[in-house]
């Protein structure tokens, strides 16, 4: 009888939560907060689709009485950066020829230490991994210099390879630890199966761990495509004049004065950038939450 | 019927050390060629750990192991012709099952007709056939556990090890599994090493049971010598449910006849066969099956009825003999009050004796 009994009460508990005043206050406390964020966005997109005549009135958060694309057109074309007047897909096409092999080559890198470190146990593994650790840590701007002089003494500096092998490095401890972390809670007896079946350290990565390993992948990808995309400082440094990505190249753009500041265009310039990490959040805001929780608080 | 080449194992001498901490200890162990053999003993107890280490899962500190008359101290798991089925199935989730049972073929090449035939055969005997297409998260617990013992069959290994397989099994799919397992071994006539904490699965499928505690075999012998002959208190009270009874007293002799004394209790033992000559006055224990003893109305011992188990076909009286638990496996039908006084007897022939301070048989 009781288990009857209880699911009425409790259905109609939910129906009044959902009118308490309590609960409409979160809502309008959320919605408020909603609307703040997304404030300047709103003020990005109204302002790039505006003639710098109406800029110029000063409405910051009018909408556009004469729609016009034509920023957006010369952002993506004809902006000036510094001297060069071909807009920002140029950047926008290295950001792309760094991201895609720096992004396979860090998770391929990170995914491969994880197995090692957790199933392997190679002697000095736990050092090894403290060692990667404290190096998540060390401020990037500690290292340029050292790697710098590296690079250029194996004739990598400034080339597309190199600013490569720096986000690899750079996003080894991270992709180590993420890897890590979700290959030390499969049970070791399967990995014990499948030595005594006979697979070595590549065939039971290839066929049986990296299987495996598909969600943790997704989170890895999400995390490098934000990361390396989002990066100013070692594309700035490492990747050469030629490859300079599409951050350094915006920041070139906005900062090109001659004449007339164009707002509508350094708007659309940006809108642009950030199309890329915007988009990857739209598309896997859950798989990005479950790699936080799985890198940051398992550990 | 896949006819597997049994192979004995020998163990010589081996220690085995996980960190600091010294798991087996100088142990020796022969197994014969087609044996099932089962190494039982309490968790912790280093079973586990010396079959892994067979399995070549765990290195050795010193000693050797040897496999079908070759030494495999140092082998590679997968050279050493073994077959191991986990407790917790260890399949692998991405496989579907007909993956599972061929990866380790797959991964030595052998070539795909054989693989056909060997993955057909096992499924067959396993009745896996129609769950060949499945993924592991798609199959029972039984269902694993036959996949489980499935990938190691089409192994055609030479020795079986399992390592607490029906653990993780309900009881009656245990049973039904334990079943299966002896009728595969007679099948095959394979070597096995079977490790398990649960003396039912110990008694039913053994050729030889090694009872172990601390990583020091304590007994190994057929399940009938170890159950009715216990080398010491340890395997005495290990094995059999409910345990052996237990009194303390001493050897005296009579003439040509040997007593045994406890505080109120006197018991001709003189049919008992003394691993050598009783010295008299010796303190000892007496061990006796609550099988072996008997509600007696004219039995030369009474004690106070602590409780009554119903269990069927029998019933267990637990007495209350003069503040020494006592268990009376029972099959008669007369009602046994609480309370009221009992008597009951047991026979000199079926008791064992032991040392009190070092434990053994005597």
């Amino acid at each position: 009888m009781n288990t009857v009994a209880t699911p009425l009460p409790a259905r109609s508990r939910v129906a009044r939560i959902y009118f308490s005043p309590a609960r409409i206050g979160i809502y309008v406390f959320l919605l408020t907060a909603a609307l703040f964020f997304l404030l300047p966005l709103y003020v990005m997109l109204v302002t790039s689709v505006k003639p710098m005549s109406e800029i110029r009135m000063g409405n910051l958060f009018a909408p556009p009485i004469e729609l016009t694309f034509a920023p957006w057109r010369d952002a993506w074309e004809s902006a000036c950066t510094g001297l060069a007047c071909q807009g920002i897909r140029v950047g926008f096409w290295n950001s792309v020829r760094i991201l895609v092999p720096s992004t396979i080559v860090s998770i391929a890198v990170g995914a491969l230490n994880g197995y090692a470190l957790s199933f392997w146990r190679p002697r000095g593994a736990g050092v090894l991994f403290g060692i990667l650790m404290v190096g998540a840590f060390v401020p990037a701007q500690v290292m340029i210099y050292p790697l710098v002089r590296l690079l250029a003494s194996v004739h990598l500096f400034s080339t597309l390879p190199g600013i490569v092998v720096i986000h690899t490095i750079f996003g080894m401890p991270i992709m180590t630890l993420l890897f890590r972390n979700y290959y030390i809670a499969i049970p070791q007896e399967l990995f014990k199966a499948a030595r005594i079946d006979g697979g070595g350290f590549w065939r039971i990565f290839g066929e049986l761990v990296l299987p495996m390993s598909l969600p943790i992948i997704v989170v890895a990808v999400i995390m490098q495509v934000t990361g390396i995309w989002n990066d100013f400082i070692l594309g700035l440094v490492f990747a050469g004049t030629k490859n300079l990505p599409m951050t350094v190249q915006l920041n070139n753009i906005i900062n090109t004065t001659t004449g007339e500041r164009l707002y509508n265009v350094n708007m659309a310039a940006t809108i642009l950038t950030s199309v890329v990490p915007l988009a990857v959040y739209f598309v896997s805001g859950r798989w990005f939450v479950r790699g936080i929780a799985s890198g940051a608080i398992k550990g | 019927m896949i006819m597997a080449n049994a192979a004995n194992v020998s163990i010589n001498n081996l220690n085995i050390r996980l960190g600091t901490n010294q798991v087996v200890a100088g142990l020796n162990l022969e197994v014969e060629p087609g044996e099932f053999l089962v190494l039982l003993g309490p968790s912790g107890c280093g079973k586990s750990t010396l079959l892994h280490t067979i399995a070549g899962l765990i290195d050795v500190e010193s000693g050797n192991i040897s496999i079908g008359q070759e030494d495999m101290t140092w082998a590679d798991p997968k050279d050493r012709r073994i077959a191991l089925v986990f407790q917790s199935y260890a399949l692998y989730p991405t496989m579907n099952v007909e993956r599972n049972l061929s990866f380790a073929l797959r991964v030595h090449g052998v070539d795909k007709q054989e693989i056909e035939r060997r993955v057909t055969r096992a499924a067959d005997m396993l009745q896996l056939g129609p769950l060949l297409r499945r993924k592991p998260a798609q199959l029972s617990g039984g269902q694993r556990q036959r996949v489980a013992i499935g990938r190691a069959l089409v192994r055609e290994a030479d020795v079986f090890l399992f390592d607490e397989p029906l653990s993780n099994l309900d009881a009656k799919l245990r049973t039904e599994l334990r079943r299966e397992l002896k009728q595969l071994h007679q099948n095959l006539g394979a070597t096995m090493i079977y490790v398990t904490h649960d003396q039912v699965e110990a008694m039913t499928l053994a050729s030889r049971i090694a009872v172990m505690r601390s990583g020091m075999i304590q007994q190994i012998g057929t399940p009938a010598e170890v159950y009715e002959r216990p080398a010491n208190l340890f395997v005495a009270t290990f094995l059999g449910s409910p345990p052996m009874n237990l009194l303390t007293g001493t050897l005296e002799r009579d003439g040509q006849a040997v007593r045994f004394t406890g505080g109120h209790l006197a018991c001709d033992v003189s049919h008992y066969t003394f691993r050598m000559p009783p010295m008299p006055g010796t303190p000892c224990v007496l061990g006796v099956r609550p099988e072996h003893m008997r509600v007696d109305p004219a039995g030369p011992h009474d004690a106070r009825v602590a409780l009554v188990e119903p269990m069927g076909n029998h019933r267990i009286v637990w007495l209350d003999y003069h503040g020494v638990s006592l268990a009376i496996v029972d099959r008669g039908r007369q009602p046994i009050a609480l309370d009221e006084t009992l008597r009951f007897s047991f026979d000199g022939e079926h008791v064992s004796l032991f040392d009190e301070e070092s434990g053994q048989r005597i």
